[in-house]
């Protein structure tokens, strides 16, 4: 007992607050690593590729002499990872670089880009919870029933049909025919520019505006590829809720809870929901951070400035700066939302304190 | 499961309540022209820099030249714009621009000589990609002070030898052409660059119109500049949308919410066709579909094998098919409307003569890689030389990348066989002319990666001293006679195979009037549009 009772003072807890620190700093040099990694696997695909960011400065006609002359300004002679420990120094003064074909710093680009992302994601992910969750409950509870077969037939649709068909045919059908919606863009042209930027989401900008026709406008524009990203979202959430909900419903503890003559609503929202969270934020997380990737084909049918479609033609243009800024910035939000639902974890679940 | 009915009652009433109160948009202002096209591809509008398709349309419209083109009449070539008149020396080197009085900029700073000269001369010294249009006539950094220089209200150019007139202020047209407003540029210079960073999202010009915004693949935006000399335009502001899906182009179209569509495939062009208030426009574009061959090549260089190659292309067969309405068959380097432009098409799909061809060569299971980019009308044309080519036994292996790979491989001289496309520089022949037929060292050093002879290793059989000749030709009838003469040879001889020249079509409302693309010569002009 005695050697029992000297390891336990040897390896005293630190106390609350350290602890706390000690998590933190952790947290933010796993971060580090991983963002290091990640610029540096990127910026290296980004020389090796088989694609000539000089020409795509120059343009197919240049001389030898105007080729060379802007393969040295852009430092393409020095060796690779003088060029990277560069972009390194300058990534962390909050400097991408400047887009090579448009000239302007890609921070400014991906400031402009990200937040029509950020706000068609948001709304996406939005609907496909409100819908997707209740959805995937009521199946499992009613397993069997025609509710369970419409969610099976639901998810397996949204599994199966491509999303830029699915796109065009609601344009078709709800912009082209009914005319209930607005069209592609994020706004009509002539509510451009009317309202400041401020966060650059225009929903949340004309709001804090108090600027309704051009709130009620955008909002006309970005509810069907919301609802279209929100209906793919749907399909995956409510059936791994579905799944989930399966488990736990099959559990004794269930059992035990229904003799013991609880309210169904309690039994299924209280006890069988309650441990599932855990799991659907997980599920949630993974499913709006690849709605933040850029949801490339919409927005191509949409015509929506967002960074997936940013970061798409900037690799098709060999405007590597770009590729790198925006690559950087999803990475960044792949891992704050997982760090972020780590401290949710937490919060729902006791195991994880 | 109250609640999940209580949100689905929610969701199902915010979804009435938000469609309902959105009404659509009808039509556009009648003074406002909106146009849905791809404009990715601008890069800059620095018209010393300007150097692709979208950003040539806003430089048209944003900066006057010294001369230029009458959208109502482009077959007249070339006339006055902010030079009133001109004059060429005896020894036909010096030409000298007397400048139009009263001209302002949009800033309402007067158009003066030497605002004209300091841009030209701007354009030479900066030595951007499109320099080359004027660095030919003998311009540098170092001497183009004294080349071109202002004289009171006189402009005057002064190149280093004899070249046809037409050629010098043909070139004066082409984008790099812009006469900017020398003060304020200026005022925008940082660390010497001539104002070229401000230049690339900012304009100052005296053409019709200023540029509001250019939001990189988003839109441009142009109003009317209301000190331009030629009046107030119809369409006091014009949007460009960036638009990539030919669907959604024409989806915008049938609902009224944009005036024109400029990139609509043949099926959306089928569909709209007919449509009431539609109307679809057909204008023939300087851009070429080309084939070309390697002459590093051992077998590619035969004569023969030049020749079956020109044979085994389904020229027809495309043009109805999948090339229809956007492509029409033409196999001389001059694009049709261009000066000594012929029409004679010798080449037809012949299986049989293009075997007799390959056995007098001797030549037996060829196979050969071609490099295209993946462009669906490019890999559809490959897919077609793929077929052809293999009923004549030659095995082609395509190679679909970017079109920054292909390019790469091609300018390197690294492929056997290259299919892809090639617009006019300048409304000049000269400018196909002095790339498809023009090679003065074809050895591997001279690294000449700008003319398409060289690409090919083609040391073009003598081509090259009749181009020379051709562009110094001071008689304009002699000179369209000299490029017919050089096109004649060019179709047998050369290791191209011209296949079709672009047209495109434009899905418009049809109360869009006077909407000129520019033909195979210049940029859209949207100064003489009504609605």
């Amino acid at each position: 007992m005695a050697i029992a009772e000297n390891k336990t003072v040897g390896r005293r807890t630190p106390p609350p607050f350290l602890r706390g620190l000690i998590t933190a700093a952790k947290t933010v040099g796993s971060v580090a690593i991983t963002m290091l990694g990640l610029m540096f696997v990127t910026f290296l695909i980004g020389r090796v590729m088989p694609v000539d960011p000089v020409l795509a400065v120059v343009g197919e006609r240049a001389s030898k002499e105007i080729y060379q002359a802007t393969y040295e300004a852009m430092g393409l002679d020095k060796p690779l990872l003088v060029q990277f420990a560069y972009y390194l120094w300058d990534v962390l003064h909050g400097d991408f670089g400047m887009s090579l074909l448009n000239a302007r710093p890609v921070s400014e680009d991906i400031k402009r880009v990200f937040p029509a992302t950020l706000e068609l994601a948001t709304l996406g992910t939005l609907i496909g919870v409100l819908l997707g969750v209740p959805l995937g409950v009521t199946a499992a509870v009613r397993r069997g029933t025609w509710i369970d077969q419409i969610a099976r037939f639901v998810a397996l649709i949204g599994y199966s049909m491509p999303i830029f068909w699915l796109g065009l045919i609601g344009l078709l059908i709800f912009y082209g025919i009914l005319g209930w919606v607005g069209g592609p863009g994020r706004l009509g042209i002539f509510y451009e520019d009317l309202v400041p930027v401020r966060t650059g989401m225009i929903l949340v900008d004309s709001a804090i505006d108090g600027n309704w026709s051009v709130f009620r406008n955008a909002f006309s524009h970005i509810i069907l590829p919301a609802s279209i990203l929100g209906y793919y979202s749907m399909a995956y959430i409510s059936r791994m809720t579905r799944s989930f909900m399966l488990e736990q419903l099959s559990a004794e503890y269930i059992t035990t809870a229904r003799v013991k003559g609880l309210p169904e609503r309690t039994v299924i929202w209280r006890h069988a929901f309650g441990n599932i969270k855990v799991q659907l934020i997980t599920v949630i997380a993974l499913s709006y951070a690849n709605l933040l990737e850029g949801a490339v084909l919409t927005e191509t049918i949409f015509s929506w400035p967002g960074i997936g479609s940013y970061i798409t033609t900037a690799l098709l243009s060999a405007d590597m700066a770009a590729v790198l800024g925006g690559t950087i910035v999803v990475g960044l939000i792949f891992v704050l939302i997982n760090i972020f639902s780590d401290l949710l974890y937490k919060f729902f679940d006791p195991r994880a304190k | 499961m109250k609640p999940f009915k209580n949100i689905m009652a929610g969701v199902v009433m915010g979804f009435a309540v938000s469609m309902t109160a959105v009404p659509a948009v009808a039509e556009t202002p009648a003074n406002v022209l909106v146009i849905a096209n791809r404009i990715d591809d601008i890069t800059t509008l620095d018209p010393a820099e300007s150097f692709e398709f979208a950003g040539s349309d806003v430089s048209r419209n944003v900066y006057s030249k010294l001369v230029n083109f009458d959208p109502m009449n482009l077959d007249a070539g070339y006339g006055p714009d902010l030079a009133e008149s001109w004059t060429v020396s005896d020894d036909g080197k010096t030409i000298t621009f007397t400048m139009r009085e009263g001209v302002k900029f949009a800033s309402g700073n007067p158009v003066r000589a030497e605002d004209a000269a300091w841009s030209l001369q701007r354009a030479v010294i900066l030595n951007k990609t499109p320099s080359f249009i004027l660095t030919q006539f003998g311009f540098t950094p170092e001497n183009v002070k004294d080349m071109i220089r202002a004289d009171g209200n006189t402009v005057i150019i002064t190149t280093d030898k004899r070249y046809a007139t037409s050629f010098v202020l043909n070139c004066l047209t082409a984008t790099i052409g812009g006469i900017l407003d020398k003060e304020v540029v200026m005022q925008h210079e940082a660390d010497g660059d001539m104002g070229n960073a401000w230049l690339k999202t900012n304009s100052a010009g005296s053409g019709a119109y200023v540029v509001t915004s250019w939001k990189p693949n988003e839109s441009v935006s142009l109003t009317a500049n209301p000190n331009w000399y030629g009046g107030t335009p119809a369409m006091e502001r014009v949007i460009v949308r960036h638009v990539q899906e030919s669907a959604t182009q024409r989806l915008l179209l049938e609902r009224g919410d944009i005036d024109v569509a400029r990139n609509l495939n043949p099926s959306d062009i089928a569909g709209i066709t007919g449509v009431d208030g539609i109307a679809v426009d057909n204008e023939l574009r300087g851009r070429l579909m080309y084939t070309s061959v390697n002459q590093k090549h051992p077998v590619l260089s035969k004569p023969e094998v030049r020749q079956a190659i020109k044979y085994l292309i389904d020229y027809e067969g495309m043009q109805n098919s999948f090339l229809k309405g956007q492509y029409v068959t033409h196999q001389n380097f001059l694009p049709a409307t261009y000066l000594g432009a012929v029409d004679e098409n010798p080449f037809s799909l012949n299986v049989e003569k293009a075997k007799e061809l390959l056995a007098s060569a001797g030549v037996e299971n060829l196979e050969i890689e071609a490099g295209v980019r993946e462009a669906q009308e490019r890999l559809e044309i490959a897919q077609s030389l793929q077929n052809t080519f293999a009923q004549a036994g030659i095995k082609l292996n395509l190679t679909v990348g970017t079109g920054k790979q292909i390019l790469a491989r091609y300018r390197s001289r690294d492929l056997d066989m290259y299919i892809g496309a090639w617009g006019p520089d300048y409304p000049d022949p000269h400018t196909n002319a002095g790339t498809f037929a023009y090679n003065p060292d074809n050895s591997d050093e001279a690294q000449a990666t700008g003319l398409l002879a060289w690409r090919n290793a083609w040391d073009t059989d003598g081509l090259t001293e009749k181009v020379a000749a051709a562009v110094v030709e001071g008689d304009r009838d002699k000179r369209a006679q000299m490029y017919q003469e050089i096109q004649a040879e060019f179709r047998e001889k050369s290791p191209f195979a011209i296949m079709f020249q672009r047209i495109e079509q434009t899905g418009r409302r049809d109360n869009v009037q006077n909407l000129n693309l520019g033909g195979a010569i210049t940029s859209v002009s949207y100064w003489p549009v009504t609605k």
